[in-house]
């Protein structure tokens, strides 16, 4: 198990264990936390399970694969720091991250 | 008024393939879709991308399953009403009288939502103040470029759209051409294109910006844009297009009183009808304890609904189970009798 910290829109912080293997948007979606849509399923075909992550945690992030970037282009108010959570896979070292839902989705 | 026995919300892979199991059964069906094509997903979202798990389709494309599915249905003649959105249910009686976005009016038996995550819609600006503008200064298609000649246009966007506009609209109309990074999705030849442009002064690139902030009275008179390290520039524009991509919204389907969960309608998995009689949901819009968002399992789901639709069409008959290969009375409908 492995903690990520979703911080919602509200600011609340919602610290959840979850299994490794799993994405950063299924941790999301499994325990109800709001604010992640994830529309395609994990997909890439949506941007709706747009993150962003925390600046000290984004080098410790698996590369993005082709697509992610095109795919951000129609996130809602996407910045450097975006993410899709659906291409985040949970491992051990990312033991603690943290990352902050938009407002919206769409 | 259009009277068929079943009304099927959506032209995606299950819809479609509800039609075909409802004409074996013997029972009448029009589709009704959003987009300007058949086909839903496969077809907006990955028309050349193979699909692996089709079963006995060992591989073929999003646009190849569309294909073939329409053959399939082909001898039932179901007719299809594109662009147009289904707005409103009504139960009249033991009838469903139905209206589109398109003014349609349909009075059937039963009702099959096939509707996927929604219907697909474009993708609009963050900035709140932008909705004010749209449709008069802010469009997200085209319906009539001479509007633009010239005009000042700035065009939001790095995908095909975005690129291809830019490209076409520089012709006659000074174009300002926005994008939030440097890379683009579009296709290379458009971007080198749209760089030549650029190098000849005909469109003006500007990457790594994003909106900021429009103004204007009734009509959009500039706008802000804002670089990645903070800078701003403004300038005069009379028309702003942002082209995001589609996303997918249900929509009016969230006003017709279903148990909804998780965007997603709550059904029974005996025949896929709703908490609603005589309305059925099918496919990626549906969900049950161990529901897959597969095209297998809505075709599965599909030909459950089929037949949950039956007894409100015909009450007075009852459905026989029959296989195709044998029976004299679907081969009759499928056209195939020796
Ligand atoms: C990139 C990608 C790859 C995929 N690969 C596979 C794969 O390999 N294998 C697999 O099995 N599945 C795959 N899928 C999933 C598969 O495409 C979906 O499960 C399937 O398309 C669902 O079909 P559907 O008919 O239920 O809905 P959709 O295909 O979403 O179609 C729904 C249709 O309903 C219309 N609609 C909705 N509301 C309304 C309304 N109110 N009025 C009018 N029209 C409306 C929409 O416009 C849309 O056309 C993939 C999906 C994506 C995005
Ligand atoms: S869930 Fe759709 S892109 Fe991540």
């Amino acid at each position: 198990m492995t903690k990520i910290n979703y911080i919602t829109h509200d600011n609340q912080t919602h610290t959840i264990d979850v299994q490794n293997g799993l994405t950063v948007m299924e941790g999301a979606v499994q325990n109800d936390i709001p604010g992640i849509d994830a529309d395609c399923g994990g997909g890439m075909a949506c941007a709706t399970c747009h993150v962003y992550v925390n600046e000290e945690w984004l080098d410790k992030l698996p590369t993005k694969e082709d697509g992610e970037e095109d795919m951000l282009d129609m996130a809602f108010e996407p910045k450097q720091n975006s993410r899709l959570s659906c291409q985040l896979t949970v491992s051990n070292e990312l033991d603690g991250l943290v990352v902050n839902i938009p407002s919206k989705q769409v | 008024m259009i009277k068929k026995d079943v009304l099927i919300i959506g032209a995606g892979p299950t819809g479609i393939f509800c039609a075909h199991q409802l004409g074996i059964i013997g029972l009448s069906c029009e589709i009704v879709d959003n987009l300007d094509k058949a086909g839903g997903q496969c077809i907006e979202l990955y028309p050349d991308k193979p699909i692996y798990d089709i079963p006995a389709v060992p591989e073929c494309t999003g646009e190849e399953l569309t294909t073939n599915l329409l053959q399939q249905i082909k001898p039932f003649n179901v007719k299809f009403h594109l662009n147009e959105r289904v707005e409103e249910l009504k139960k009249v009686e033991t009838r469903w009288h139905v209206k589109t976005s398109g003014k349609q009016e349909f009075d059937v038996a039963s009702i099959v939502i096939a509707g996927g995550v929604g219907s697909f819609e474009p993708r609009k600006f963050a900035l709140k103040e932008c909705e004010k503008f749209e449709g008069s200064s802010i469009f997200y298609s085209i319906k009539d470029k001479t509007v633009f000649k010239d005009k000042t246009i700035s065009i939001f966007g790095g995908g095909d759209s975005a690129l291809d506009w830019a490209i076409e609209l520089s012709n006659t109309s000074k174009v300002n051409l926005i994008h939030r990074r440097d890379g683009f999705s579009g296709a290379e030849s458009s971007v080198q294109k749209v760089k030549e442009l650029n190098d000849k002064g005909k469109i003006n690139l500007y990457t790594k910006y994003q909106i900021d902030s429009v103004s204007g009275e009734n009509n959009i008179k500039s706008i802000k844009i804002k670089h990645d390290d903070g800078e701003n520039k403004e300038f005069k524009t009379d028309y702003v297009l942002g082209f995001f991509g589609l996303i997918m919204q249900l929509g009016p389907i969230l006003d017709w009183g279903l148990n909804i969960s998780k965007k997603s309608i709550e059904v029974n998995t005996e025949n896929f009808e709703t908490n609603i009689d005589g309305i059925f949901a099918i496919g990626d819009i549906c969900t049950y304890p161990g529901k897959l968002k597969l095209i297998l399992s809505g075709f599965h789901e599909g030909a459950l609904a089929a037949r949950g639709c039956f007894k409100y069409a015909k009450p007075d008959e009852k459905l026989r189970f029959e296989f195709t290969t044998t029976s004299k009375a679907a081969q009759e409908r499928l056209g195939v009798k020796k």
